[in-house]
């Protein structure tokens, strides 16, 4: 998902620790001030922030479409999108310096690294078509994650999926329309779209992370309910929606096990690569060098513009308190 | 990562955002933003929380001057109006004969 592998602290034990754990069982909403192990509050810095980075690094591969919409309505559509992503990201970053870190300190632990953002940001887009497959793809594996987060244990985050959830539905739909516009088109579109489909299939499904039999933080997680669903479980529920949607468009899923179980009401299908999920994880996708340094170069580029817009509001606010004396 | 938040270098304040519907509501907080001052966090609060008609009104406060009450004041605070069930309406029975009230 948006938050992969995300190290999940330990937590220590103690009538404190009960009573918290209480609380949450309870469905109680934690909140900034509320006494929390330091494993929720460190574990939670992490998920939020890693799943902050993933919106504000997510609008590069998009970005990289929107001079080159094929036309103003998509262009304008594709804006308002990677806008929304933006604000999604501002709404994480909020909700992760409640928990007392610094914005401009999660910023750095990005720009050099220490942070993580979500696989799939660092595939490029490499035709028009790519933005039918992430919208449809990638925003609706997002979705599968986000809704259920709407009722995790922390207050301001579950507060900010809520706001992201209500926006989220357009960024699916707005690519399916894409690839049904694609699909339906001229022989070359339609090539282009199996070929989106093609490419993102396997990256959409490693959004979720790795097999449950591996996914070693998963536990304390879902006690702290910060985590809902497991990664399988949400991974299964992404493919038995889209690949009806695939057939529609009347494209094929590039899996050549895919098949229908009867029995169990599910489709079952080809795990993906993980050894190629670890590489881009761990720095070595086809764009984690580009995306990170694109990244610096906006943080680097803005920092005078940043001091000066401070010194200007110290100024102003000088002159005032001089005027009114 | 330190958990503590340092005195951000030259980090714009935290301003927390208000808004008000367009149905005669009170404005209610919906998050908050950086920005270097007052005016810039009403420019800002428009692009981040009203790109779907979601307000009519702005009101921006730096966070660092609100005070909030503490979760340890939670009992004493809290507590002496559960006792007090007259406040409500439907502590009082009033017969079916004397009709809505």
């Amino acid at each position: 998902m948006y938050a992969q592998m995300v190290k999940s602290e330990n937590t220590d034990s103690g009538p404190e620790f009960d009573a918290f754990q209480a609380r949450i069982d309870a469905g109680e909403r934690i909140e900034p001030k509320d006494w929390m192990p330091d494993g929720y509050h460190k574990t939670l810095i992490r998920q939020i922030s890693q799943h902050a980075h993933s919106e504000i690094v997510g609008q590069l591969p998009e970005g990289n479409w929107i001079t080159r919409a094929p036309t103003l309505e998509r262009k304008a559509i594709l804006l308002a999108k990677v806008q929304d992503e933006a604000g999604h990201g501002l709404y994480l970053y909020c909700a992760a310096e409640t928990l007392g870190v610094s914005r401009d300190e999660l910023t750095e632990m990005l720009l050099d690294g220490r942070m993580k953002y979500s696989s799939i940001f660092n595939y490029p887009t490499l035709t028009w078509a790519d933005m039918g497959a992430v919208g449809w793809l990638v925003d609706g594996a997002a979705i599968m994650n986000q809704v259920p987060l709407q009722r995790t244990s922390y207050g301001p985050y579950a507060r900010a999926m809520i706001r992201i959830c209500k926006e989220e539905s357009f960024h699916q739909r707005q690519g399916y329309d894409i690839m049904m516009k694609m699909a339906q088109g001229s022989i070359a579109q339609k090539r282009m779209a199996q070929d989106a489909l093609n490419r993102y299939w396997y990256p959409s499904l490693m959004m979720f992370g790795p097999s449950d039999k591996e996914s070693v933080h998963s536990t304390q997680s879902m006690k702290w309910r910060i985590k809902i669903n497991s990664n399988d479980e949400l991974r299964q529920k992404f493919v038995d929606q889209t690949v009806p949607q695939a057939e529609y468009l009347g494209l094929t899923v590039p899996d050549e096990k895919l098949h229908f179980n009867q029995e169990t009401g599910h489709y079952e299908f080809s795990e993906p690569d993980w050894n190629e999920f670890f590489e881009v994880l761990n720095g070595n996708g086809p764009c984690n060098t580009e995306r990170l340094s694109a990244r610096n170069k906006a943080w680097n580029d803005g920092e005078w513009v940043r001091e000066g817009m401070m010194e200007h509001a110290r100024k102003k606010a000088a002159n005032e308190k001089v005027a009114a004396e | 990562m330190s958990d503590e938040s340092p005195t951000a270098r030259n980090e714009w304040p935290l301003w927390e955002i208000f808004i008000r519907g367009q149905h005669g509501m009170s404005h209610r907080h919906v998050g908050s933003l950086h920005a270097a001052d007052s005016e810039m966090a009403i420019k800002n609060a428009r692009d981040v929380y009203t790109r779907r008609n979601e307000g009519v009104s702005i009101w921006v406060v730096e966070a660092s001057k609100i005070t909030a009450s503490s979760p340890s004041d939670k009992g004493p605070m809290y507590e002496p109006s559960q006792s007090k069930v007259y406040r409500h309406p439907t502590f009082f029975d009033i017969p079916d004969d004397v009709g809505a009230m």
